[in-house]
């Protein structure tokens, strides 16, 4: 029965208030550990497909008659457009329309960074479409441009106004503590760099927008498009079966979808418009930069007794400001801490979610902050995480939690130090250090699921959600063939279609297992219920008696079992139709996830070279649906974080607000040769509070811990305190020169 | 527009194009092999790889009216063994750059059937993955045979 509660939903962190409607979720949860399908390894339904290259993406989408659309930036951080005149451009062969200033949402007058888009004209080929808009003649008032961001606090130009937490007395707390440490910690933008870039193709049929989008969220999309363009959503039908990459980044329809959807009801054709590489490095969102003024106070057995944390966010031109301060407040049980978080509006391109906004910026400098700590104390790093375990977030129980159980998942790990530390030879020196990680990822309702079985005995799971890359579809699969008790390749998943399927979440926050899955085990189980019934008629026996398993429909006194396909021949034509809903998260408790991570690094410490060697990962996220994919999740996880931490960084004139970084060697993301050694175990407990599944979310927690256990690491080698990412030779030289004066004044280093 | 023969997948192919166009463009958009992708258009990424008489070769900056060679795209290697070991090994994501990694794998297998690590890492450094599968490639490349 469906019902309506006043629940706290969250996504990447932010939280709101919301009425909702959410069904009863009755089903119990399998026990903990391997079933039959579910907690073992599946390759991916749709991996042949990707493999093989037939998978088609929105860069594939080639529709009869398709116009291509081009974008004019703002070469100026902050301007307005004075005059423009599209005459020129017109004339050029090819060219069928032009958008100037407000004739599409995302194309605006006053450019609030260097490349956000003005224009727009669609042509017959890319290549007109560009020279076209190089061929526009516009003027532009070129207005003041803020780029730094601690400029914009002390001027209060803010995104949001500053987020302030306290709780206990940490001024007192800091008074009382027999040792205070301080520090500054500055991370830097990077950029998601999908390697899909950004694109749509819109075509009007009738009154009709079909809009083909490479997108994380095809509910999002179409709301936005109906909304902007004032029609029904059901007039709107968003289609991404496959999409190459988004980490966040392509939560909304954006200027591009925009463009392409005004552009084809103008001209009366498909229209793409796709952003090229150089555009997607610079418009296209990245993770924010942020400074970080921390501080800790704690009692000489390591206990911590304050915390305290100034977080800048250089937002940039818009965007949110996300919870950096997260880690602090809710890692460790701390009676006193205080935080302001700063969202600095800067002339410099949108933030947009990068997996684990805030808490991955956050937790760089919590756990480096931990380290020094339990350095200046001459305290185990484990046993110092050990002392100050959190019991409950700030008062709310939690769902589940079991980071000891990670902790000691990753003692053998740790164990290895004295080895590695022996390694060091010359000027390489080597180390061990480890980071913590705490993470939303619960996922909630809405969702919904549909089950067709047909007298093949054949299921299909209907979602209007999207598998973005990590294997959801794969897991959907999973999980109704668990129910329904037939083997995998029994089951075929249809999605990333808004006009085919129901609601779904978005595929950001770690959401789409924990919010999908229940729903499609509950579409399983009805039509599982249905099949039972139909069942028990046919054979005269009781409901309570029928089983199915492993594709064989039963009794268990054998008064007949046969396979699924073949009982349900009977169907004929007719076939059996399941739903589900996603049900609502435990009222009273926080649903977060955790883990550890364990880092072997080697530094030269002539060079200032940085060498990840190994990387030990223990996470908590429930029940593990498909272990082989989970497994996949966390080293790209921990590849991607790698990338942050020491190679990766957008790069933009301080002056001019221009960025410098705009293509794939000037913006180094890690290849297969800068890859270590990882291990990934987990503890694979479901959550007994959280839905009929007990699993929470892995996208995201992987890459939160890395670069803070990679600079502890670095500390273990050399005893040099890195304070900003990405740890270039520059930055690992400076800490090293540091780390010679502090060991002059007495404390101890390897150099 | 002048013409241009070529031959892809074993098949000759004789198309109008215009001089400039890159073999990239000219495979995905003219002949429809699609299963090579664009994701940097400029030579950076890989993900755009075919084989030029078996050479791994970046067809968004090679003009297409330079080929005078057998080009192999993804669609010639359906077949090959490596796609299953990609499958098997889950070395694949979103999708999007592995097209791209399997041509170069088969054309680094073709050179040396059993790659050590070392060769792999080496071989496969000009194909990126913003995903992180790098270890299920290895995987993947190394018991491509099984």
């Amino acid at each position: 029965m469906a019902r309506l509660i006043r629940t706290e939903k969250e996504v990447e962190g932010r939280f709101e208030e919301v009425w909702l409607v959410v069904e009863e979720d009755p089903l119990t949860q399998w026990p903990s550990g391997p079933q039959a399908v579910v907690g073992r390894d599946a390759v991916r339904k749709d991996g042949p497909e990707r493999v093989r290259g037939e998978a088609r993406y929105t860069a594939d989408v080639q529709l009869p008659g398709m116009l291509h659309a081009a974008m004019l930036r703002s070469p100026h951080a902050h301007a307005r457009v004075a005059r423009i005149d599209f005459a020129r451009a017109l004339e050029l062969p090819g060219v069928r329309a032009v958008l100037g200033p407000g004739e599409a949402k995302g194309l605006v007058e006053e450019a609030e960074f260097a490349g956000q888009p003005v224009a727009a004209v669609a042509a017959d080929s890319l290549g007109a479409a560009r020279r076209a808009v190089e061929a526009v003649d516009i003027e532009w008032e070129v207005l003041e441009a803020v780029i730094d961001p601690e400029e914009a606090v002390r001027r209060e130009l803010f995104t949001m106004e500053p987020a302030r937490y306290e709780r206990g007395d940490p001024d007192r707390a800091f008074a009382d503590a027999d040792v205070v440490l301080e520090g500054t910690y500055r991370t830097s933008v990077v950029l998601h760099n999908s390697m899909e870039t950004h694109q749509a193709v819109c075509e009007w049929v009738g009154d009709t927008l079909n809009a083909y989008v490479s997108t994380q969220y095809i509910w999002g999309v179409r709301d936005n498009l109906a909304e902007e363009l004032g029609i029904p959503g059901d007039k709107v039908r968003v289609v991404c079966e496959f999409m190459g990459g988004g980490f966040g980044s392509k939560n909304g329809a954006d200027e591009q979808t925009y463009v392409a959807a005004v552009l084809a009801k103008r001209t009366g054709r498909p229209v793409k418009c796709a952003l090229s590489r150089r555009e997607e490095n610079i418009a296209a969102g990245n993770r924010n930069a942020t400074i970080q003024k921390l501080k800790i106070g704690a009692r000489s057995d390591g206990t911590i007794v304050a915390l305290e944390g100034e977080y800048i966010n250089a937002v940039g031109a818009s965007g949110w400001s996300a919870m950096t301060e997260g880690p602090m407040r809710m890692l460790y049980a701390c009676e006193n801490v205080r935080t302001v978080r700063y969202g600095a509006k800067i002339n410099t391109p949108p933030m947009k979610a990068f997996r684990a906004p805030g808490f991955v910026e956050g937790t760089f400098g919590l756990e480096c902050l931990i380290d020094e700590l339990g350095e200046k104390l001459e305290l185990d790093s484990l046993e110092l995480r050990k002392r100050n375990y959190a019991d409950s977030n700030d008062g709310t129980p939690y769902s589940s939690k079991n980071l000891m159980e990670c902790y000691e998942l990753a003692q053998k790990h740790w164990d290895r130090r004295d080895d590695v530390r022996a390694r060091s030879t010359g000027t390489w020196k080597h180390g061990v250090g480890m980071a913590s990680q705490i993470w939303f990822g619960g996922g909630g309702p809405p969702s919904y699921a549909w089950t067709r079985v047909g007298s093949d005995g054949r299921i299909t799971v209907v979602t209007a959600m999207q598998d973005i890359g990590t294997g959801t579809r794969t897991a959907m699969a999973q999980i109704a063939a668990e129910e329904l008790g037939v083997p995998l390749d029994h089951v075929d998943v249809v999605l990333g279609d808004s006009a085919r399927g129901p609601y779904a979440t978005l595929s950001a926050g770690s959401s789409t297992t924990p919010s999908v899955g229940p729903a499609v085990r509950a579409a399983a189980a009805d039509a599982k219920q249905q099949i039972i019934e139909i069942a028990a008629q046919r054979h005269d026996v009781a409901e309570d008696d029928v089983t199915i398993e492993d594709g064989v429909i039963k009794t268990a006194d054998g008064t007949f079992a046969e396979p699924l396909s073949e009982f349900l021949g009977l169907l004929e034509d007719a076939q059996i139709l399941g739903k589900g809903a996603r049900g609502p998260n435990p009222a009273g408790m926080s649903v977060l996830t955790f883990g550890i991570q364990v880092v072997e690094v080697a530094v030269d410490v002539e060079t200032g070279e940085v060498r990840v060697e190994r990387v030990a990962a223990a996470h908590d996220v429930g029940r593990i649906v498909n272990t082989l994919g989970a497994r996949s999740q966390v080293e790209g996880g921990i590849i991607q974080g790698i990338g942050h931490t020491l190679s990766e960084q957008r790069l933009h004139d301080p002056e001019t607000g221009r960025i410098l970084t705009t293509t794939l060697d000037a913006y180094r993301m890690p290849t297969i040769a800068d890859v270590p050694e990882i291990v990934s175990e987990f503890v694979d407990q479901p959550d007994e509070h959280l839905t009929n599944l007990g699993s929470k979310g892995l996208g995201e927690p992987p890459i939160i811990p890395i670069a803070a256990a990679i600079a502890n690491a670095i500390r273990d080698a050399t005893g040099a305190d890195v304070h900003e990412l990405p740890i270039t030779r520059e930055e690992m030289l400076r800490a090293l020169e540091a780390a010679k004066k502090k060991e002059r004044r007495g404390a101890p280093a390897a150099v | 527009m002048p013409e241009l023969r070529l031959t892809i997948n074993g098949e000759a192919h004789t198309v109008d194009a215009p001089i400039g166009i890159s073999l990239a463009q000219l495979l995905r958009e003219t002949l429809g092999f699609t299963g090579t992708k664009i994701a940097c258009n400029e030579g950076h990424c890989g993900a755009c790889t075919v084989q030029v008489d078996g050479v791994p070769t970046l067809s968004c900056i090679t003009l297409a009216h330079t080929v005078d060679a057998d080009v192999t795209t993804i669609e010639g290697l359906r077949d090959h063994p490596l796609i299953n070991a990609f499958v098997r090994a889950d070395a694949v994501q979103c999708g999007f750059c592995t097209p791209g990694q399997v041509v170069s794998a088969a054309a680094l297998v073709a050179d040396n059937p059993s790659p050590t690590v070392e060769e792999i890492r080496h071989r496969m450094a000009g194909n990126i993955c913003r995903c992180g599968t790098y270890p299920r490639i290895e995987e993947a490349i190394l018991h491509w045979r099984d």
